[in-house]
């Protein structure tokens, strides 16, 4: 487990056996791993999720403050995402200042959540013009088994979905004590969920264990959820060094509605 | 159209392009890119030994990016120095970029491409990836084609073609949609895809499609640029 260097030799069978439609532990090209999610990882959290997916695991949480407006934003609560790929989840991961990856997760789920309109920010104001409340999302991976990012939309999902707003006390600071069962202000039936697709040869796969994604050449990374009955992509971002075609972009929205539908009945199980 | 562009340009309509090579003598390769008010120039420096050592690849040289906002390209000053935006849009240019260069030649080395945004109106990150080609071209570093980049937008339910700050900002109807793309200029190959917005499937297909065809203009605004300082020497 903590030499991650994929050999030659394991790319190209790889790359033989996605050819053939094939993959190690039997699953199709584009079928996930076992879903399950838990909740109330922390009761100090406004709402906070744990999701595995096959070996990966993530948990977020979510916690809320009073803050300030942005001055583009008076009328709107903030959302803050953030998270640290931590070295407790896998040999690759390292203490010190966020290397690309974890720099690039927050900021995945951001837009995604962000664009696809979920939590109605204009709820989020406590006195108009002067405070908001800013909803941060913490995401942290506790074991790291390959498509990161899609397990952590969902658990972003969830913990959103599982949180309350806090109650205010007089002098307008969170009164911990009071227990609060109002929840947030969530766009009914919205989840922004992550599909990331990784590239080998000219074969596409979902949902890649450790070892696939080390073996794949790109990958790019679709939100997408319901809005108004129709599926809205709200963000994309491709990444690593291979290219894809007219024709591999095409695939891949033909495909994702049919997932995003399979993944959100899953979800709505556990929600 | 049922969204009107405050420039009145159609839907497809580039903003005016403006593109020169050599804009830094110092470089090994330089040059200029402008969609309408936004302007980018970018630098080429190497293939030159690559330190730390331990980053050294013998099979290849690699290609390094490094894109930013001046301070006053912004109308809110903007803080010098790295953000996480401009780290995210450095490493997504290299990507950008990588399929269409060969350092194999140049083992151990690497080619560092600065790219800096002096006049913001969107469109910085695509302006910016057209500046670098031109540069790297200029610098002679081998490559196999030209990459083109432009953003293609929705507003409300209208495909545009190169929005503008304004355009960006857009309320109403489906809201805004950005989507950016970078293609090698002679090939089927898409390196760049970033997107935030609401843009259903199908319409995604739409821009992949029109991005095809409105990155010849790209390109030739490039090939002049560069044939017209081979001309000047």
């Amino acid at each position: 487990m903590s030499s991650m260097i994929t050999s030659n030799l394991t790319r190209e069978t790889l790359r033989k056996m996605f050819a053939a439609g094939k993959r190690f532990d039997g699953r199709g090209l584009l079928d996930h791993r076992h879903v399950e999610i838990s909740y109330n990882v922390s009761n100090k959290a406004e709402g906070s999720a744990r999701v595995k997916v096959g070996k990966t695991e993530v948990i977020a949480g979510v916690k809320m403050v009073p803050g300030t407006p942005y001055p583009d934003s008076m009328e709107k609560g903030n959302l803050i995402v953030s998270g640290d790929l931590l070295p407790l989840a896998s040999p690759r991961f390292e203490s010190g200042p966020p290397g690309f990856e974890a720099i690039e997760l927050p900021r995945l789920m951001d837009r995604a959540i962000r664009e696809s309109g979920m939590i109605d920010l204009k709820k989020l104001v406590i006195e108009e013009g002067k405070k908001v409340w800013n909803v941060y999302i913490d995401v942290y991976p506790l074991n790291d088994d390959g498509s990161l990012i899609d397990a952590a939309s969902l658990a972003c999902i969830a913990a959103l979905r599982s949180a309350k707003v806090p109650a205010l006390n007089k002098e307008g600071n969170v009164d911990y004590d009071e227990k609060s069962t109002k929840h947030m202000p969530l766009a009914e039936g919205v989840n922004p969920i992550s599909f990331s697709f990784f590239k080998l040869g000219s074969s596409l796969i979902l949902d890649p264990t450790r070892e696939e994604e080390e073996a794949c050449e790109a990958r790019v990374t679709w939100g997408i959820s319901k809005w108004n009955g129709q599926y809205m992509i709200n963000s994309c971002q491709k990444s690593a060094e291979a290219i894809f075609s007219q024709a591999e972009i095409n695939h891949m929205m033909d495909a994702l509605p049919k997932k995003f539908d399979e993944l959100n009945e899953k979800l709505k199980k556990f929600l | 159209m049922v969204v009107k562009r405050s420039d009145g340009r159609k839907a497809h309509d580039l903003r005016p392009m403006k593109a020169k090579v050599g804009v830094v003598p110092n470089a090994d390769g330089s040059a200029m890119f402008s969609f309408g008010n936004t302007v980018a120039i970018a630098a080429v420096y190497g293939p030159r030994q690559l330190h730390p050592q331990h980053m050294q690849d013998p099979t290849t040289g690699i290609l390094r990016c490094q894109y930013d906002l001046l301070s006053f390209s912004v109308s809110d000053r903007k803080k010098p120095g790295p953000s996480r935006r401009s780290q995210e849009i450095s490493k997504v240019t290299e990507w950008a970029l990588l399929p269409v260069v060969d350092l194999k030649s140049f083992p151990n080395t690497v080619v560092d491409v600065q790219i800096y945004i002096l006049q913001a109106d969107a469109g910085t990150r695509t302006a910016g990836i057209n500046a670098a080609a031109l540069a790297l071209a200029h610098a002679g570093i081998p490559m196999k084609d030209l990459v083109c980049s432009v953003a293609l937008g929705k507003l409300d339910k209208d495909i545009v073609v190169d929005l503008d700050k304004d355009e960006e900002d857009f309320e109403g109807g489906e809201g805004p949609t950005d989507f950016a793309i970078a293609k090698v200029a002679n090939g089927d190959e898409f390196t760049l895809l970033q997107l935030d917005g609401k843009i259903q499937p199908d319409k995604v297909k739409e821009v992949i499609k029109i991005v095809g065809e409105v990155s010849k203009q790209i390109y030739d605004v490039q090939k002049k640029a560069l044939k017209e300082a081979v001309e000047e020497q």
